[in-house]
């Protein structure tokens, strides 16, 4: 006996039991569809709903926090930042480039909706280790489609992260995250508000791809849901330029209510949702929608994920200003129905009614889950997995540091990030390659930096610890170019909720992250959750990508990693402690995904990133560069290669063996650079916020040397070429 | 100096030269919508780049049978100046008003970077205020921008002083590692035989201020005005 339909798609019994109990009736196949749909972990996060509560959402910045289609955040002026970051991590898995291209598409659609022009794209990517066939296809093939899409929209893709590892074998993670800028005064919401006023769907036509794509996304990766390939998307940045173009020029003439982009559950997502919004239900005919087949069904019009498309309620009149709009631009702007005082969401075909349900059914009736949770049994091992290692042993610390430089997940992005124009727009002042993406506004003496951040490592071994760090380090990244960390938006990728031991790690993330949010002052506002980021080889590390945006207030703030000039002192904010635990230096060099994460001190993280900013707008500092993966050895290797110049640099021993104070990851550390005559200065800052710091070298000649204080041969000595030779070429090596 | 920026469905750089001529040279700039006919009054034509109609079938190739390019043609050979910056340089030499054509890059990626460019003819309205064998700082953003040309046009482009542009190593030589795309020649940019129609893979608009990556940018621009002025290019 076959499954019963229901169960086919995805539903649970007592989900179906509830929907019976809405509606009064047994649903048809399409309301079962619309239902199933808007039902699956995608559209309305029923797993996770419930911790997300714990998310601080509010603050001074924000205008919009999480429930619109993105965030937005007020900058002065009269201007706002309207951003967020959303996974594409299963249709990526099966078709790379389409899959990374169409999720692209979507998040600046989710941008676009809200009325803002998008200016910037970022990306968090996540593959298995780079050394198969296949894991370079993925990668390759994701990072061709974020180009093709975001090159061809004329948007800067300036900044993103990639890291490598097994966890990601089978299943890697594509997150993309944009930004817009908009007006307060054309801030759009996706609204339907006003009875009668009529519902328009304008830009590409509708066709069979993609059905029940949102669905897909709520299962486990196998043989079976790669057979599901139609559940994936076609992208054409051409038509998606021409509706932004189109849309944009609409917002301008406040011929509009609301609008909304056409993204996970098509037409039955944007009208259910857009009317819930407004307290008010939608009447819609399903042959006025423009097809690109023949002989689609109602079922198929209404689950169909075709790209490009949106959802706009006009002021009732106004119909034909809009169509003259899109006409110019060359699209297609359909009437397909009109706005109602009943809550409803009625569907019609040639006039007979094909589907009718409560509106909010759809969107907030689902039943909301609170998962099993129970700490993962591996935990206590990992932790001590470091125990037994010597890691006083007397070993070549250049070679460590060259290993961890040409390491794929250190290494150099360029070979990424020069398929992306990061260029378009002639905005963006820090370009891919240092702390964050600086981009500025034209007209404005300001500038705003973004930066995406996530270590699945540290999730995996500490997920409280390393949702925290994942916010702390984004705020620390943007703080070093010279900005003021303001809000986040979050994509939280991990495996099956159904599992205690992953629900428990989703948890404490969550929290790690809240907590760090909470005392760094920076809301979450946007955000997305992946869950069934699972193969049969088990789950992903649990990865949360923060994507952070901030404010430089002076163009005149804008700094950078590299070192500048011979005879500027170098610093480090913060302190090094011996924590080598969860490390680059063990996952590179010692095969070792274990030991102690380094703990964060968020006090101390904001005394830090505070005394950075001070220093920075009183003209201090010339650099600054924060301490992550592969610690500060990497860190000044890095200063060296960005500023094409050497340092020497002198540590402090404090009973640390050369590994501990070279590659340990410790928190809330930036090095920063100075002239002499500002030494003092800056450490008098460094007091007044109560934070350690110490002189630890000086910039100048063509090698950079690390040495004891007090000892007299090197740990480390190296040319900057031959690091930046390790370091740029890794990528490329590997690639082709 | 009043400059016609022509808007193709897809250009995206439009409002990049916009920005330049109007923000920063402190000149008038206007759009042009790719389906208006009139481009009479403008004392010089870009085509930005971008991506035109997607880049379907060719670079440039759907972007040529647009309405407006029927009235640039008449432009340019009546003299006008008319400047095609990355897609634009593509449908120039689609619409046949510059010679060759553009193949994918040789490494198969777009390339968006930094590139070295030798001025192999200073002598012309777009290159004037720069001189001959300076080498500029100008970036590339683009996946087909491999020139090539027949051996017989090539001869007669390089014989003729057509060749103005060239991608070189810091030093000024066009080596093959300073070539990002495998053009023939290192050819970065052309001209027609009259010198009024420039076509450049690279990017002027985006190195016009200091806050970006550098003002090299600035010298095409002021080149032009020179030359409307009466001041300089075209012998």
């Amino acid at each position: 006996m076959s499954k019963p339909a229901w169960r086919e798609m995805g539903l649970r019994e007592n989900e179906y039991n509830l929907i019976k109990k809405i509606l009064g009736r047994e649903p048809n196949f399409v309301e079962l569809g619309m239902f199933a749909v808007m039902w699956s972990e995608h559209c309305s996060y029923k797993n996770s709903r419930a911790v997300l509560k714990l998310f601080p959402t509010t603050g001074d910045c924000v205008m919009h926090g999480p429930g619109e289609n993105a965030g937005v955040v007020d900058i002065g002026d009269g201007k706002a930042l309207v951003f967020k970051i959303e996974s594409h991590n299963h249709p990526s898995a099966l078709e790379p480039f389409q899959g990374a291209a169409t999720g692209v598409g979507g998040i600046i659609r989710d941008i676009l909706c809200m009325g803002a022009r998008p200016i910037a794209l970022l990306n968090s990517l996540r593959f298995g280790r780079l050394n198969t066939g296949r894991t370079k296809y993925l990668f390759g093939r994701v990072v061709e489609g974020i180009a093709f899409y975001g090159n061809c929209m004329g948007i800067p893709t300036v900044g993103g992260e990639v890291y490598f590892n097994d966890s990601y074998e089978g299943n890697p993670l594509v997150n993309a995250m944009c930004i817009g800028i908009i007006d307060h005064e054309d801030l759009s919401t996706g609204t339907a508000a006003g009875v009668g006023n009529p519902v328009m769907l304008v830009g590409a036509k509708t066709g069979r791809d993609g059905i029940h794509g949102a669905t897909f996304a709520s299962v486990e990766l196998s043989e079976e849901s790669a057979s599901q390939r139609s559940s994936v998307q076609v992208g054409d940045p051409f038509m998606e330029k021409l509706l932004m173009e189109a849309c944009l020029e609409m917002v301008r003439t406040g011929c509009i209510v609301g609008m909304q982009d056409l993204g996970a559950a098509g037409i039955t997502g944007s009208t259910s949702e857009m009317a819930a919004r407004g307290n008010n239900g939608m009447e819609i005919e399903l042959s006025k929608v423009p097809l690109r087949e023949q002989g689609m069904t109602p079922y198929e019009i209404m689950l169909s994920e075709s790209q490009e498309r949106m959802l706009v309620v006009p002021r009732k009149g106004r119909e034909e200003e809009v169509q003259a709009i899109f006409e110019k631009w060359g699209l297609e702007a359909t009437v397909i129905g009109y706005v109602t005082g009943d809550g409803i969401l009625r569907v019609k075909n040639e006039g007979e009614t094909v589907a009718e349900v409560p509106a909010k059914a759809l969107t907030d009736m689902c039943p909301v889950y609170h998962p099993d949770r129970s700490e993962p049994e591996y935990l206590a091992s990992a932790a001590k997995a470091a125990e037994c290692l010597d890691l006083s042993a007397e070993t070549d610390m250049s070679e460590i540091l060259l290993k961890l430089l040409s390491s794929p997940s250190i290494a150099s992005k360029e070979w990424v990030y020069r398929q992306y124009d990061h260029m378009v727009r002639t905005s963006t002042v820090v370009c891919p390659g240092s702390d964050a993406a600086v981009i500025r506004i034209k007209g404005a003496n300001k500038a705003i930096a973004a930066a995406t951040d996530g270590n699945g490592r540290y999730c995996y071994l500490d997920p409280f610890t390393g949702g925290a760090i994942a916010v702390a380090e984004s705020a620390r990244n943007l703080v070093c170019s010279g900005a003021r960390p303001l809000a986040l938006t979050d994509c939280l990728n991990f495996g099956t909720p159904d599992k205690p031991e992953i629900y428990w790690q989703f948890e404490k993330v969550v929290r790690g992250m809240s907590e760090a949010a909470k005392v760094l002052g920076t809301p979450v506002v946007s955000g997305n959750v992946s869950f069934y980021n699972e193969t049969e080889s088990g789950a992903i590390f649990p990865t949360p990508v923060v994507g952070m945006v901030g404010l430089v207030e002076d163009l005149n703030h804008i700094r950078t990693q590299g070192f500048k000039d011979s005879g500027d002192v170098v610093l480090l904010l913060g302190e090094t402690l011996p924590e080598l635990g969860a490390s680059s230096y063990l996952e590179v060099v010692e095969d070792l995904e274990g030991g102690r994460v380094p703990q964060l001190d968020l006090r101390l993280e904001k005394a830090v990133q505070e005394t950075c900013l001070e220093g920075i707008r009183k003209g201090l500092i010339k650099s600054a560069h924060d301490c992550s993966d592969g610690g500060i050895a990497v860190a000044l290797a890095e200063c060296c290669i960005s500023g094409g110049i050497g340092a020497a640099i002198t540590l402090e021993k404090r009973n640390m063996s050369p590994l501990e104070a070279l590659f340990s990851e410790s928190q809330s550390r930036i090095i920063v650079t100075c002239e002499k005559s500002y030494v003092d200065a800056l450490f008098k800052i460094a007091e007044a916020f109560g934070i350690p710091s110490a002189r630890i070298g000086v910039v100048g000649g063509e090698t950079l040397t690390i040495c004891f204080a007090g000892e007299k041969s090197n740990l480390v000595e190296l040319s900057v070429n031959r690091i930046e030779e390790e370091y740029r070429g890794a990528i490329e090596c590997l690639m082709t | 100096m009043k400059v016609g920026i022509v808007v193709f469905p897809g250009s995206n750089c439009d409002l990049d030269v916009k920005y330049a001529v109007q923000d920063v040279m402190g000149h008038e700039a206007e759009y042009i919508w790719h389906r208006n006919k009139d481009v009479g009054k403008y004392d010089c034509i870009v085509l930005p780049g971008g991506f035109s109609y997607g880049d379907y079938l060719r670079g440039g190739a759907i972007a040529r049978f647009s309405p407006v390019m029927e009235a640039v043609s008449e432009y340019a050979l009546g003299g006008g100046l008319v400047l095609g910056i990355c897609n634009g340089f593509q449908i120039l030499l689609e619409a046949g008003l510059l010679p060759g054509a553009m193949r994918k890059n040789d490494n198969l990626q777009f390339r968006c970077q930094n590139t070295h460019l030798r001025v192999v003819n200073s002598k012309t309205p777009f290159t004037n205020a720069c001189r001959k064998g300076e080498i500029l700082q100008i970036p590339i953003a683009h996946s087909d921008g491999n020139y090539y040309a027949d051996a017989e046009t090539l001869k007669e482009l390089e014989d003729s002083g057509r060749v103005v542009f060239r991608y070189c190593n810091p030093s000024g030589e066009p080596t093959p590692e300073s070539n990002p795309n495998g053009s023939v020649n290192n050819i970065a940019g052309i001209c027609n035989h009259g010198g009024n129609v420039l076509g450049m893979m690279p990017h002027p608009e985006r190195c016009m201020e200091e806050i970006m990556s550098g003002t090299d940018g600035v010298k095409i621009f002021i080149s032009m005005i020179n030359f409307l002025e009466g001041g300089g290019g075209l012998e």
